[in-house]
């Protein structure tokens, strides 16, 4: 695929059906964003870290933990293993986007480096409008929502003190933006096995392992649930597809 | 931590991000993909979306406190008027609105 084709309306159309999507993590990343910022101020760190982290992990969870290590003494390693064990759901993140990254050419390895949660929700569960170029409409996603993020924690880290109106529980629109993308998932797919051992896995993980550490559990629950199952739900899955992508393979 | 120990701090929590990102892709880029990973790359997002909310919640404290009962009705009303409206935008917002007026008049 040739981007240089790509005509500087076709560039801005994407930018203007992509921003709509975002205004909800517009909302939610400045508030976490700005939160963090102010985090970090009050543990006696410039701006540059909250604003440098944000641009270089890119990862709200983990950054938070991140100002945990910076405080306590030199361990590489372990900081190492922890930021394995949160991030590790973006596996799965990269496994359904496989095919949908291919032909991105030079955008290719910005759309994975800022693949976050909402990013990858968002890119994943919309059908692009007719005429509105995919790749363009991805790369806007991902770029508007690091925009949010990094522009969040600057502010906080700058003006932390300064902001003191009552914005508590203004990150729910996180949870409801995961809220509503499940509920899309589920209305739009027939078989709703899977979501079922998301589920199940997950809040089973939970209160076993705990907050910390109960997604790489989840996740291994899950591929097995999943890999069990693939006799059944494998066939359900194909006929779940648009008719004219399904790809008949007798085999 | 020196500014020294401090960088390498944060690079390889960078690395170990990038890690979790990338690897699908290194690993299945640019050879075809086995079949089985392509039904996990299918089956999986609907498992993990449920996760995704889960994680949200995760530090909400069921057995004590508020039970959770907040988070709860508010992602309840976020996922009725999704059903209903199929907005976006409205589901949001009114999710989160429900939430923040609940922990200010009601918990």
């Amino acid at each position: 695929m040739d981007l240089g084709r790509s005509t500087r309306s076709q560039v801005l159309r994407a930018l203007r059906v992509a921003f709509p999507y975002t205004v909800p993590i517009l909302a939610g990343f400045e508030f976490l964003g700005i939160t963090y910022g102010i985090y970090m101020h009050t543990e006696g760190f410039s701006f540059v870290y909250p604003m440098l982290m944000a641009l270089v992990i890119f990862g709200g969870s983990l950054e938070f933990v991140v100002v945990d290590m910076l405080l306590s003494p030199f361990a590489p390693v372990s900081a190492l293993l922890v930021a394995l064990a949160v991030q590790a759901r973006h596996l799965f993140y990269g496994l359904a986007m496989l095919d949908r990254y291919k032909g991105t050419g030079w955008m290719k390895p910005y759309l994975i480096f800022g693949m976050c949660d909402e990013t990858f929700s968002i890119v994943y569960s919309t059908e692009v409008p007719e005429g509105v170029d995919r790749r363009w409409f991805m790369f806007w996603i991902t770029l508007l929502n690091q925009f949010y993020w990094v522009s969040g924690a600057t502010i906080g880290g700058l003006a932390g003190s300064l902001i003191t109106f009552d914005t508590e529980g203004i990150s729910f629109v996180m949870t409801a933006l995961f809220v509503v993308i499940f509920v899309d998932q589920l209305l739009k797919e027939k078989v709703h096995w899977s979501a079922v051992i998301g589920g199940a896995a997950s809040v089973a993980c939970l209160a076993l392992f705990g907050a910390d550490g109960f997604t790489i559990p989840a996740m291994v629950c899950m591929v097995a649930a999943l890999t069990l199952s693939r006799p059944r739900l494998e066939p359900q899955l194909l006929v779940d597809e648009d008719p004219d992508k399904v790809e008949v393979t007798p085999q | 931590m020196t500014v020294t120990q401090q960088v390498i701090t944060i690079a390889v929590c960078a690395l170990g991000t990038m890690a979790t990102r990338f690897v699908p892709f290194l690993v299945f880029g640019e050879r075809p993909v086995p079949r089985y990973v392509t039904y996990l790359g299918k089956a999986l997002p609907s498992a993990t979306f449920a996760m995704l909310v889960v994680y949200c919640l995760r530090n909400v404290t069921f057995l004590s406190g508020t039970h959770g009962a907040p988070e709860l009705i508010a992602c309840a009303v976020t996922a009725v008027l999704h059903v209903w409206k199929r907005n976006m935008f409205l589901s949001i917002v009114g999710g989160a609105a429900c939430y923040m007026l609940l922990i200010r008049l009601v918990f």
